[in-house]
């Protein structure tokens, strides 16, 4: 009964670490390219990346908060930019590539020790070189509060304060899609993804909307590298390939083209691994298979159920099939 | 448009005239537009006016360059080179298709572009030009649109009333069948108000029942004033609706006039109708075994065998 126990209070833990909020940022952002705009983004952690580089080297740099906040946006949108001038005109797959590239030459360009000054190279930009200010705002001040499984420290490094503005930014985030999907331009996007050309014959300026649309799935996805950076330190490894497939795999669980299947996807995704990785703990001895194997197992796991769920479910929990009926 | 009574109008250009010729008052004048993929000539177009308020068709057998043109002139594809076309009296050269739209030529697709997973509504709205809520930095304050999109949903209810695709307006496009859709792409593009209509291929794929009606709402266009230029292989609803006849034969313009003398021109009976132009092409005669048109037809073709034989 206590494993059962420990298994839920941990599944409950990630659920609603700051790590699983900004995730679900960067989902957000990558329904709005996807799900709604049909755009191949295979980079999101690149975004990611680029918006925690440009926010925690301006703070660090002496830069006010929201000062650093806007650099950080602004990068990801010359990223954008960048990115979108060359590809949008052309076929979609394009852009997958593109993007794919562009995250990876991000990280290593972080990585290079000839910029050790600036990003620390390998070793990253220590969380308490860009941590303070934000603290500084908290109103929930010192101590300690317990609630249910959750017991953390009210401001701290890892704290409910980095929670609640977290969760409170996707809550933000939801809304801004919510406002922007139910307008006529977010119609415009659903009529982009299901036929360029269409649209195109109607007089509307599909590059400049697809662009729109790579931009701002770009802030949300630097927003959620801010956010992701807050409770630990930047480094460029932890925001490689593997997070934008995290980041595909929540948008496939949770529902593409929805408001909260973002949300949901990243949530389950996180806390679902966890439980995989606890119950196999409890009931498989270590001579089988020891606590760093269940880890690895855990992925494993996650690999074959994106694979069931893209066969059987394709159109994610939230999602619409009659929509998918008619993809030809 | 305004300037212009209703009978000058209506009344097309008279008689057959040489390729390229003249007309009273083009809506659409094309000069010199040319396509070369590749080493071949896909389109070599010298001189095209089409008239203001007729229907022309754009007829030519397979591989004439008929829907590479329609994409030259509408923005989707570009010329080699030195192309100059203008659309009511505005040049068009070099610009792209969403603003050849915007200058009031719409076109429809061979291969129908209903945008299948979103539903016949949806699938209008999209049509109306000038949405205020289709810009990024109005879209999310709804009091701001909220009456033009009544406004707009108002007008696509009376199109879907007058293509009868009323009581599918919730339902996706994906779900309609060919020949809805064709309809829904005319409805569709109809929203914008053009002023010339561009149809390619419009009777592909539709079942006779249907095909009727489409022809009604073609004429229906030009009684209420458009242009429609179209391209077809249908000879029945060439001859049945059509003002004014271009034939185009390996890219370029061999003849143009009203239907029965075009049909009559040798140049395009050589090049596209074959001898048997004035058979009825729709005739299930044809079909039929046995018939004396297909003994006919098979003599002609061993007088031909040998004829070619002797040559040799």
């Amino acid at each position: 009964m206590d494993t059962v126990i420990n298994i839920l209070n941990s599944m409950a833990r990630e659920a609603i670490a700051p790590q699983t909020a900004a995730v679900a940022i960067a989902v957000i952002g990558l329904n709005v390219h996807f799900g709604f705009t049909g755009l191949l983004n295979m980079g999101q952690a690149g975004y990611m990346l680029v918006g925690a580089y440009g926010f925690a080297i301006s703070v660090r740099e002496g830069a006010p908060l929201p000062v650093a906040i806007l650099i950080g946006l602004a990068a990801s949108v010359v990223l954008s930019l960048v990115l979108g001038l060359p590809t949008l005109k052309l076929r979609g797959d394009y852009l997958a590539i593109v993007t794919i590239s562009a995250a990876e030459i991000i990280r290593f360009i972080g990585r290079q020790p000839l910029l050790e000054n600036v990003t620390g190279a390998a070793q990253g930009i220590p969380g308490g070189d860009y941590r303070v200010p934000f603290q500084d705002l908290s109103f929930l001040g010192a101590g300690q509060t317990s609630f249910g499984p959750w017991n953390y420290f009210n401001t701290g490094v890892n704290g409910w304060w980095v929670r609640v503005v977290a969760w409170g930014v996707v809550f933000l985030g939801v809304l801004i899609v919510w406002l922007l999907a139910r307008s006529p331009w977010g119609r415009l996007l659903k009529g982009i993804r299901e036929d360029e050309d269409a649209i195109r014959s109607l007089g509307k300026n599909v590059f400049a909307i697809k662009m729109q649309a790579l931009i701002i799935g770009g802030m949300f996805g630097a927003l959620a590298g801010m956010i992701y950076v807050l409770p630990s330190s930047v480094q460029p490894d932890s925001m490689g390939r593997q997070l934008t497939f995290f980041c595909w795999t929540a948008i496939l669980l949770g529902g593409a083209a929805t408001i909260f299947g973002p949300v949901l996807g990243a949530v389950l995704f996180y806390a679902t691994r966890i439980f995989i990785k606890g119950f196999a703990n409890a009931t498989v001895p270590d001579s089988i298979m020891n606590t760093q194997q269940t880890e690895q197992f855990s992925w494993i796991v996650v690999g074959v159920a994106l694979m069931l769920l893209v066969i059987f479910r394709p159109q994610g929990i939230l999602g619409k099939k009659r929509e998918l009926q008619f993809n030809v | 448009m305004s300037d212009h009574d209703q009978s000058t109008q209506l009344a097309p250009p008279a008689g057959a005239a040489e390729p390229g010729s003249t007309k009273s008052d083009p809506i659409l004048v094309v000069d010199n537009v040319v396509r070369h993929f590749g080493g071949m000539t896909a389109v070599d177009v010298g001189h095209l006016e089409v008239q203001r308020g007729v229907i022309t068709a754009l007829i030519g057998p397979n591989g004439a360059g008929k829907t590479t043109f329609f994409n030259l002139i509408t923005g989707f594809d570009r010329p080699t080179a030195g192309a100059h076309w203008s659309f009511d009296g505005s040049a068009l050269d070099k610009t792209s298709a969403s603003r050849v739209a915007r200058a009031g030529m719409v076109r429809t697709f061979q291969l129908t572009k209903a945008l299948n997973r979103m539903t016949v509504m949806d699938n209008m709205m999209l049509g109306a030009r000038g949405q205020t809520g289709e810009n990024l930095f109005l879209s999310w304050l709804k009091p701001l649109w909220s009456n033009q999109e009544k406004e707009i949903r108002d007008k696509a209810l009376g199109l879907l009333e007058r293509f009868k695709l009323l009581d599918k307006q919730d339902d996706y496009a994906g779900s309609l069948s060919g020949g809805q859709r064709k309809l829904l792409e005319m409805a569709r593009a109809l929203m914008s108000d053009p002023k010339m209509i561009m149809l390619d291929e419009p009777m592909a794929g539709v079942n006779p029942a249907l095909t009727q009606s489409l022809l009604g709402h073609i004429q229906a266009l030009r009684d209420d004033g458009m242009t429609v230029l179209f391209v077809e292989h249908d000879m029945h609803m060439v001859r049945h609706i059509s003002d004014w006849v271009v034939v185009m034969a390996e890219g370029k313009l061999i003849a143009e006039g009203k239907a029965g003398e075009v049909m009559a021109n040798p140049v395009v009976i050589d090049a596209y109708l074959g001898a048997h132009h004035d058979t009825d092409l729709g005739d299930d005669a044809l079909l039929e075994e046995g018939s004396d048109m297909e003994e006919q037809l098979a003599d002609e073709v061993a007088e031909e065998e040998t004829s070619r034989e002797d040559q040799a």
